[in-house]
């Protein structure tokens, strides 16, 4: 299927998988920052109990998988075509004068991956299938999603490795938000100089902002 | 000036390359790039060596033969220009500069640093032009086209047709050169009668030849020796998009008999 | 003597061209299809015919030595295009663009032809308009124009400092749709070796795949040649590295006539030579002179000074400049001509008066305009020369006077042609700076692209027809006919003959020697001690060449340096015609100037008595004198002058 379709419809579906992913992300991060709240978890534990019932967001749940992997199954079909349209390199190159991070985005991807699956498999399977705690919230008894989180993040490797993590998630997103509007056709003399620096900022903001849990967690 | 060159040499086609190691000496810092491959060749010649062959012509930098890997980038250190432009005060005394050619699945050796572009002309030939014959054209003035329009079309149009932006990407995509056509005649009110299917067209042959896919990286529009944006290529996904949101029916030629 | 017919259709003028097009012969489509026509060339004249006539419906074959049709010389062109729209309403007409080019060529060409030219000039920038070329334009969305030498009228179209370039994709995309459609095969990296005769008529090319060296036959019903002119004579000149003159060289050795081949044009802006290593000489824009001032010091100690780098020219003060063809020429000042404009250089550089290390540059001034106009404005009109010139010469030209000397572009010489573009060869056309028709002795700036075209788009594809319509009844051509293997045999014998000299000289050392005779000795003045001189040196070098040149490598692979012998071996001999033919020619016009004939002030001085014709010399035998043919020229229409531009 990949194959048949042209460079461009690809590098189309990718941004929009890629932008939907970026929207994910906000979401997730407003959802994770309300761990930092002093309340008890109570916020934390609710948004996760809604994110696991309400029938939207499941729905949406399976509509994101296929984002993920409609992203990363073409990220890898036009790196191997990109391999190929070069199968002999230069013995002296890349000196052009280009943006750092753009050239790195199957490697940046490739690690974000790895540990996404490790993710996946501490946080979003426990919560789904395994034994999870428990804690009363207004005397109705919620699974207890913000003590889990707490625990893990009480390890120190296990915060650094979340650090590299997600700093490879901002490498990742510098080269994302205004990558995709181009691959879209939507440039513009006045707005894409700032779209380069909203990509920017969204790199900071998204990577800053999931650093910030596990750090402050960790001190606290 | 006195330089180390490391030249990939390629006897055809078909047999496997290697670099080979050059010294010349006394270059005087006001030669050209290729005035300094003249005087190796000179020497080459003289000894009854093989000279190192490289495309080159009009050495104004327009004609977009040249096509030197320089250090890592093509048509080398300067920006805006052709290798033919380049000139030796770029370089210091002593300096090693690597040469090699353009390396691209479409763009196969054929010797030394030549390679075959013949897949550009293929993209244009897919699509790169307005269907009209010679003869029975209305007035240049009939149809006004602003200026703004009239002179993006014409940055645009400025591409030679080196294969740099090729060269330097990672990807070795030609977006940058197919869209630099696009949009010259996408902007031009001549030009939109066949826009979708032009850009349907050259999209599919330059995916047909097997360059790479754009990932919007920026080294094409860095190394471009006419500094052709790479707005251009948003300009030609926003027209590939329509055009295929619009599904043009594909083209049968009545054509008068012709 | 031959008698030569050039087929001029009576009439009055203006009629000339129409009453031809109505009463020509066509070819109907159907008899279209079953004739081949072989172009060789692809620059502006080439592509543009080699495009139309498969549009038309003829099957064409068109060659070129570069790896893409896209790159060739045309597209160096900078400046402009002319055309008579008249759109500045600055009085500006066909017949005033006839008037201009038959005076700005010295009385040397034939009305009718420049009269067709002028009259298909506005055709051409419509069918440009229309193919997507972007030309400059007002900000009321309509085209804009510029100036340029020796008219007193804004009539040049153009696209930046690259019209030749945009002039020239627009071809190359006709032709590159006719390719798709498979009415054009296309052979790049090809180069003509010779053209093939059957029973005295062109019906073939020999040529040379440059990739893997194989000699191939192609056969046709009629060959043209558009493959350029033979600048390179000079080694240093504007034309790109590959311009050679073997095709044409080859056609007159088959029997076609050569006209004019002293007709050079040295183009007055072009930066100074300043080394040996140098290998060639890049232009700057005749429209540079639209808002640059030519200067030299009017003393000769400041230019001495300056020489020697003690002096910068912006320090010197505007009284100390002298101005000279502001001071020559009132009327048309920097905007005369350009063999006038490069004659004046010389002149002021020989008296003492030049700049720049060699003494052999003047001053291309633009603080004028640019404290005029602001340097916005010279920046969008002509940044782009600017930024070249800086990259060359590593000076700011908005800072500091631009330095510029005359140096060789253009031939106005070429295969003789007829009315039809037919050499004296049947079946053999020759079009754009290949022929010698329309720009007499000195062609005006921006009208080659006028010409290229016009043969191409306009002319040619009419022409032709009256000649293939009676070769409706002859059957394809098989390029296995024996005239065909004879031209093959020989033509690779003459690759054999090269590769065994096995000598000492690089090609490159043989081409600086010719091009040193040709510039001391046919160059911008010339005299009878001077072009005998020249003759007897140019075969001495001859017989040097064939004796000590070493060319490596192998026949069957790519080899540029048995490309460069091929060449040079014929400028050897091509470069001797020029001096015979300046040496004929004792008058000076246009840009033949000889020392011997000028006026009191120093103009060119023109013998229209005894030398109101065209040169066709006619090819008798290698190391043979060659025969002078010679067309009157008959001026019915203009009164013919001595040139003015004061």
């Amino acid at each position: 299927m990949a194959l048949k379709y042209s460079s461009i419809t690809k590098k189309v579906i990718m941004a929009l998988a890629g932008l939907f992913l970026i929207s994910f992300l906000i979401v997730h991060l407003g959802i994770n920052l309300l761990i930092l709240k002093n309340d008890g978890r109570e916020s934390f534990n609710m948004a996760a109990h809604f994110m696991v019932t309400n029938p939207v967001i499941q729905t949406m749940q399976w509509v994101l998988f296929g984002g993920f992997i409609l992203h990363i199954l073409l990220g890898i079909v036009l790196q191997l075509q990109n391999w190929m349209a070069r199968p002999q390199r230069y013995k002296v190159e890349g000196y052009s004068h280009t943006s750092f991070f753009s050239k790195f985005m199957i490697h940046t991807g490739a690690v974000i991956f790895a540990f996404l699956i490790i993710h996946l498999v501490n946080f979003f399977f426990r919560a789904k299938f395994g034994e999870m705690p428990h804690i009363m919230i207004n005397g109705e008894q919620y699974e207890d999603m913000g003590l889990l989180v707490i625990e893990k993040f009480r390890d120190l490797p296990y915060v650094l490795m979340y650090v590299v993590w997600l700093l490879f998630l901002g490498f990742h997103l510098d080269h994302a938000f205004h990558s995709a509007l181009q691959s879209l056709g939507l440039n513009h003399s006045k707005y894409t100089p700032v779209a380069f620096g909203v990509s920017r900022a969204l790199a900071i903001l998204i990577a800053g902002g999931f650093i910030l849990i596990p750090v402050l967690i960790f001190i606290s | 000036m006195n330089l180390t060159l490391k030249i990939w040499r390629q006897k055809n086609a078909t047999s496997k390359g290697k670099f080979v190691t050059y010294k010349v000496n006394d270059i005087s810092p006001n030669s050209s790039f290729l005035e300094m491959m003249d005087i190796l060749n000179e020497s080459l010649v003289t000894r009854g060596e093989d000279p190192v062959a490289f495309d080159h012509d009009c050495r104004e930098g327009i004609c977009g033969a040249c096509s030197m890997y320089i250090n890592g980038r093509p048509h080398g250190p300067d920006k805006a220009i052709t290798t033919c432009q380049l000139h030796m005060r770029r370089f210091k005394d002593g300096d090693t500069i690597v040469i090699e050619p353009w390396r691209a699945r479409p763009f196969p050796v054929l010797k030394d640093l030549i390679v075959d572009r013949t897949a550009f002309d293929k993209i244009i030939q897919a699509g790169g032009y307005i269907s009209v014959n010679t003869g029975g054209i209305p007035d240049a003035n009939a149809i006004p086209i602003p200026k703004v329009d009239a002179d993006l079309s014409m940055d645009a149009a400025a591409c030679i047709g080196c294969g740099a932006c090729v060269a330097a990407c990672k990807n070795a995509s030609a977006m940058l050169f197919v869209s630099a056509k696009v949009s010259q005649f996408a902007l031009l009110p001549q030009g939109r009668v066949e826009a979708a299917e032009r850009v349907n067209n050259m999209v599919a042959e330059m995916d047909r030849l097997g360059f790479g896919n754009c990932t919007n990286t920026g080294a094409c529009e860095a190394e471009c020796p006419k500094e052709i944006s790479i707005s251009n290529i948003a300009r030609m996904n926003r027209e590939f998009l329509v055009a295929k949101l619009a599904a043009p029916k594909p083209r049968v030629d009545s054509g008068g008999g012709i | 003597m031959a008698e030569l017919n050039s087929k001029i259709p009576k009439g009055q003028l203006a009629e000339k061209w129409t009453h031809y097009k109505a009463h020509t012969n066509l070819v109907n489509p159907a008899n279209k299809r079953r004739l081949e026509v072989i172009v060789v060339g692809t620059g502006l004249a080439g592509a543009s015919a080699a495009a139309s006539l498969a549009e038309m419906g003829f099957k064409v074959k068109n060659y070129c030595y570069q790896d893409s049709p896209r790159r060739a010389h045309s597209i160096a062109a900078q400046g402009g295009i002319n055309a008579a729209k008249n759109y500045q309403n600055d009085g500006d007409s066909v017949y005033r663009l006839f008037y201009d080019t038959i005076k700005g060529g010295d009385y040397r060409a034939r009305e009718a032809n420049v009269y067709r030219l002028a009259e298909v000039s506005n055709s051409i920038i419509d069918q440009c308009v229309a193919q997507g070329v972007p030309f400059a334009r007002e900000y009321g969305g309509l085209l804009d124009n510029r100036s340029f030498g020796g008219a007193q009228v804004s009539r040049t179209f153009y696209a930046r400092g690259q019209t030749g370039q945009q002039l020239l994709l627009g071809a190359y995309s006709a032709l590159s749709r006719q390719v798709k459609k498979g009415n054009v095969e296309m052979y790049a990296r090809h180069e003509m070796l010779d053209v093939v005769l059957v029973e005295g008529r062109a019906r073939g090319i020999i040529v040379r795949n440059l990739v893997t060296g194989a000699i191939e036959r192609h056969a046709a019903h009629a060959v043209v040649l558009a493959t350029g002119g033979y600048g390179n004579v000079f080694f240093l000149s504007t034309n790109a590295m590959g311009s050679n003159a073997t095709a044409v060289w080859k056609a007159y050795k088959r029997g076609a006539f050569f006209g004019n081949p002293s007709f050079t044009q040295i183009h007055p802006t072009c930066i100074p030579v300043h080394g040996d290593f140098q290998s060639k000489l890049t232009l700057m824009s005749e429209s540079l002179r639209n808002d640059g001032r030519i200067w030299v010091p009017k003393l000769k100690e400041d230019a001495e000074k300056i020489r020697h780098g003690k002096l910068k020219p912006t320090e010197i003060a505007e009284e100390n400049r002298d101005y000279y063809l502001e001071r020559r020429y009132p009327a048309f000042g920097n905007l005369v001509p350009r063999d006038v404009a490069s004659r004046a250089a010389k002149e002021r550089c020989d008296a003492g008066f030049g700049v720049g290390e060699t003494g052999l540059a003047v001053y291309l001034d633009f603080s004028d305009a640019i404290n005029r106009l602001g340097k916005s404005v010279i920046e969008a009109r002509y940044g782009n020369l600017f930024q070249m010139y800086e990259k060359i010469v590593d000076e700011d030209p908005y800072k500091t006077p631009m330095m510029i000397y005359p140096a060789v572009h253009y031939t106005m010489g070429g295969l003789w042609v007829d009315y039809e573009l037919m050499t004296s060869i049947p079946g053999l056309f020759a079009i754009g700076e290949a022929n010698f028709s329309d720009h007499g002795a000195n062609r005006l700036g921006a009208s080659a692209l006028m010409q290229g075209l016009a043969d191409g788009y306009f002319v040619l594809p009419y022409t032709i027809q009256n000649y293939l319509s009676d070769q409706i009844r002859v059957p394809k051509f098989s390029p296995d006919l024996p005239e065909f293997k004879r031209t093959e045999a020989e033509a690779t014998e003459r690759l054999h003959k090269l590769m065994n000299v096995k000598g000492n000289q690089t090609v490159d050392s043989f081409h600086k020697r010719l091009g040193h005779i040709m510039w001391e000795y046919v160059g911008m003045a010339r005299n009878e001690a001077g072009l005998k001189k020249a003759i007897t040196d140019i075969q001495v070098l001859r017989a040097e060449f064939w004796k000590d040149v070493k060319i490596t490598g192998e026949l069957n692979e790519i080899n540029p340096e048995l490309e460069k012998a091929g060449r040079v071996a014929d400028f050897l001999e091509l470069g001797e015609l020029m001096a015979r033919d300046a040496l004929d020619r004792n008058e000076s016009c246009g840009g033949h100037f000889r020392e011997e004939y000028q006026t009191p002030e120093g103009e060119a001085l023109r013998d229209d008595q005894n030398l109101m014709y065209v040169s066709a010399w006619e090819f008798s035998g290698e190391n043979q004198e060659p025969v002078l043919n010679k067309e009157p020229l008959n001026y019915e229409f203009v009164e013919v002058k001595q040139r003015n531009y004061k």
